[in-house]
C-alpha cells in the first residue's frame, strides 16, 4: 500500500488540529487575559498590558489567604507524589505474581478510580467526624478535629492518584523483559541488587511518569477535597471559591499563577525522561559491540 | 538455634559472619506470598482505609437520623423518604429527584456521544495515520497535557469566550448575525456541556488508541486486499477490535458526569440541578444523612450503568 497519503488523513489532520485548538484556546485566552491593564475587565480587548494583578497577587491584598493556601497545595503535591510513586511501583511488583487478594486490590483501585469523587470525599469526611466524636466521647473532650491536610486531606488525594500510578505500573510490566532479571539472578544478584540496578534503572522513566500524575492530580484536586480537605483551604478551592465572587482578572491572575506551577513540574519531569532515555539508548546494552 | 548464634555472634562475630557465607547459597527466604503482602499491603492499607471503609460509612449513614445540628445514630429511612418527598403523591408528573436525575442522564448521554466521537476520530488519527512513532508520542503528549492543569482554570477560561461581552458574541455581533449578545452562551446547559466535553474527552482518548496501536495491521491489510471500503473496514474491523477501548472510555466519561458537580456548578452559573449537586446541597445544609441516601443512591445507579457496559468487555483482561 505505498500510496501518497488518503484524502481521509487530511480530513483527520484538521479535525485534530481542529481538537488541539478547541484544548488550548480558552487556556492560553486567560493566560494572555492575566496581564490585562489595571482598567482592564474579564473580556477581551485588552485594556493595556501590565503584571498589574499578578503583582497583585503576590502582595495578598486579594480576599484570601492565598500564600499559605500555595504553600499547603504544594506540600500535599509533594507528600501524594512521593507516596505514590512508592506504593505504586511496591504494588506494581507484587501484581507480576499471583498473591492472593490480587483481585481484591485490582477492583479497589478500579472501583476507587471510577466512584464519583464526592461520594469518596462525603465517606470520608463521615469516617473522620465518627473517629472525631468517637475520641470527644472517650478521651478528650476538647478535641477538635482530626480531619486535616496530611490525614484526610491525603487520604482523599491518594485514592484518586494510586489508580493511575497502579495502572501506569502494568503498563510498564507488560512490556518489561523478565530475562533481564533472570540474568541478573544467574550472575548472583540478590533481589534486592536485581531490583536496584536492572529493574528500576529501566523503568525510572515511567515511575518519574508517576511521580508527574502524582504532583499534577493533586496540585489540581478539586471534587475530592471538598468535604474531606478540613479547616484549611487547597489552592484550586480557593479559586473555586473565587469564581462566584471575582469580577476582575484577578481569578485569571491566580489560574495563570497556578499553571505555571503545572507546567514546571511537567517540564521537569518531561525533560527528566527525555533525559533518562536518551542515556538509557546510548549506555544501555552494549550488545554487539564486543564482536568487532 | 536463634539463641544461641546470637550469644555466637556477641562472643565471636567473625565466627558467625563466616557461617553466614557459608549459608549464603540459601540466604533468609521469605515466602514469595509474604513479599507479596509487603509490596502490596500499604496500597491495599490506603484504600481500605480511605475508600473501602469510607463507602461503608456512606452506607451506615444513609440509614441514620439527623436534626439541625447532628446525626443521630439511631436507625431511620429518612435520608430516604426525604429525598423521594413526593413522588407517589405528584405521580404521574416526575417529582424533583427524578427530574433532576433524568437531567442527569441527559448530560450524560451528550456529552458521552460528544466524547466518543471526537476522541474516537483523534484516537483514529494518532493510531492510524500517524507513522512515526516521535510524533505519535509528541502529538499524544499534546493531548495529555491539559489533563495535568487545573480543571477549574480551564472551565473560567470559557468566560472571556462566551461571556456577555465574550469574543464569540462581539464577534457575531460585528459581523451582524445578531443584534444583541447570546445569553445561553454561558451559564447554561450549552457551556456546561462544552466545559464537559472539553475536560474529559482525554479519558475517551486514552482507551480507544490503546485498543487501536493493538489492533494488527495486517487485519487492515487483508480487508483491503479482500476489497473491502475503507468504510467497510472501519466498520467491520477496527470498531469491534477497538470496541474494549471504547467501553473502557465510556464508563470513565458517564461515571464522571453522573458524579460531576463542580463543572455543573461553576459552569451552569449553580443554577442547574444534577445527582452531583444535590449531594453537595444537602452537604452545605450539613443534612449528612441525606447526602448519603443521596449518594447511596447514585452509587446504585452508577454501578448499574457499568455493570451493563462491563457485560460487553471484560476490563481486566484490556489491561
Amino acid at each position: 500500500m505505498k500510496e501518497g497519503r488518503p484524502r481521509s488523513f487530511y480530513v483527520l489532520a484538521i479535525f485534530f488540529a481542529a481538537y488541539v485548538l478547541f484544548l488550548y484556546g480558552p487556556m492560553i485566552a486567560i493566560y494572555v487575559l492575566s496581564f490585562q491593564g489595571p482598567q482592564g475587565g474579564l473580556t477581551f480587548p485588552m485594556n493595556g498590558v501590565s503584571t498589574f494583578w499578578l503583582a497583585k497577587l503576590f502582595e495578598g491584598t486579594g480576599i484570601v489567604d492565598l500564600g499559605a493556601a500555595f504553600r499547603r497545595s504544594l506540600l500535599l503535591g509533594l507528600v501524594v507524589m512521593a507516596v505514590t510513586v512508592v506504593l505504586s511501583v511496591a504494588a506494581g511488583m507484587a501484581f507480576r505474581r499471583k498473591f492472593r487478594a490480587q483481585s481484591i486490590l485490582f477492583y479497589s483501585a478500579i472501583a476507587s478510580l471510577i466512584v464519583p469523587s464526592i461520594i469518596t470525599s462525603l465517606g470520608i469526611s463521615l469516617e473522620f467526624r465518627i473517629i472525631d466524636d468517637l475520641i470527644k466521647a472517650h478521651w478528650n473532650e476538647n478535641f477538635e478535629t482530626s480531619m486535616g491536610l496530611l490525614t484526610s486531606g491525603l487520604g482523599a488525594h491518594l485514592t484518586w492518584t494510586l489508580p493511575f500510578g497502579l495502572l501506569i505500573m502494568f503498563a510498564i510490566f507488560n512490556r518489561f523483559d523478565p530475562r533481564l532479571e533472570e540474568a541478573a539472578r544467574d550472575l548472583g544478584a540478590t533481589p534486592w541488587q536485581t531490583f536496584r540496578y536492572v529493574v528500576l534503572p529501566i523503568i525510572l522513566p515511567s515511575v518519574i511518569g508517576i511521580g508527574l500524575f502524582g504532583f499534577t492530580l493533586s496540585w489540581d484536586e478539586l471534587a475530592r477535597s471538598s468535604q474531606a480537605i478540613g479547616p484549611v483551604n487547597t489552592l484550586p478551592l480557593d479559586l473555586q471559591g473565587l469564581t462566584t465572587t471575582v469580577t476582575k482578572p484577578d481569578i485569571y491572575a491566580l489560574g495563570t499563577m497556578i499553571s505555571a506551577v503545572s507546567f514546571a513540574v511537567i517540564t521537569l519531569a518531561l525533560g527528566t525522561i527525555h533525559m533518562l532515555n536518551k542515556r538509557q539508548a546510548a549506555k544501555g546494552s552494549d550488545a554487539g559491540k564486543g564482536l568487532v | 538455634m536463634d539463641t544461641s548464634e546470637t550469644i555466637l555472634q556477641q562472643a565471636s562475630p567473625d565466627l558467625v559472619r563466616g557461617s553466614d557465607t557459608t549459608r549464603a547459597a540459601k540466604p533468609v527466604r521469605l515466602s514469595p506470598s509474604f513479599i507479596s503482602w509487603l509490596q502490596a499491603g500499604p496500597m491495599m492499607l490506603v484504600f481500605l482505609a480511605f475508600f473501602l471503609i469510607p463507602l461503608a460509612f456512606v452506607v451506615i449513614v444513609s440509614f441514620w437520623d439527623y436534626n439541625e445540628y447532628q446525626l443521630l445514630p439511631a436507625f431511620s429511612g429518612r435520608g430516604y423518604t426525604d429525598t423521594f418527598e413526593g413522588c407517589i403523591a405528584q405521580l404521574p408528573d416526575l417529582c424533583t429527584i427524578g427530574k433532576t436525575y433524568l437531567k442527569t442522564l441527559k448530560l450524560c448521554f451528550l456529552v458521552w456521544a460528544i466524547t466518543l466521537f471526537i476522541g474516537f476520530w483523534v484516537a483514529y488519527f494518532l493510531a492510524f495515520h500517524v507513522k512515526s512513532k516521535t510524533w505519535q508520542m509528541g502529538l499524544s503528549l499534546l493531548c495529555t497535557i491539559p489533563f495535568w492543569t487545573s480543571n477549574v482554570i480551564r472551565m473560567i477560561a470559557w468566560i472571556p469566550l462566551l461571556g456577555r461581552n465574550g469574543l464569540v458574541n462581539s464577534g457575531l455581533m460585528k459581523t451582524g448575525l445578531i443584534n444583541q449578545p447570546v445569553e445561553w452562551l454561558l451559564f447554561s446547559e450549552f457551556s456546561v456541556v462544552l466545559a464537559l466535553v472539553h475536560l474529559f474527552t482525554f479519558f475517551m482518548v486514552v482507551p480507544i488508541f490503546n485498543s487501536m496501536v493493538r489492533i494488527d495491521k495486517s487485519l487492515i491489510e487483508a480487508a483491503y486486499d479482500a476489497g473491502a471500503t475503507g468504510f467497510q473496514t472501519l466498520v467491520n474491523v477496527i470498531i469491534p477490535l477497538a470496541k474494549p477501548g471504547i467501553v473502557i472510555g465510556s464508563i470513565f466519561v458517564i461515571t464522571i458526569v453522573m458524579g460531576d458537580f463542580i463543572t455543573i456548578g461553576v459552569m451552569g452559573g449553580q443554577q442547574i440541578a444534577a445527582a452531583g449537586k444535590i449531594i453537595e446541597t444537602r452537604l452545605n445544609a450539613l443534612q449528612f444523612p441525606a447526602a448519603a441516601a443521596n449518594a447511596v443512591i447514585l452509587l446504585a445507579i452508577t454501578f448499574l450503568i457499568i455493570t451493563m457496559m462491563s457485560r460487553i468487555v471484560d476490563i481486566r483482561k484490556e489491561l
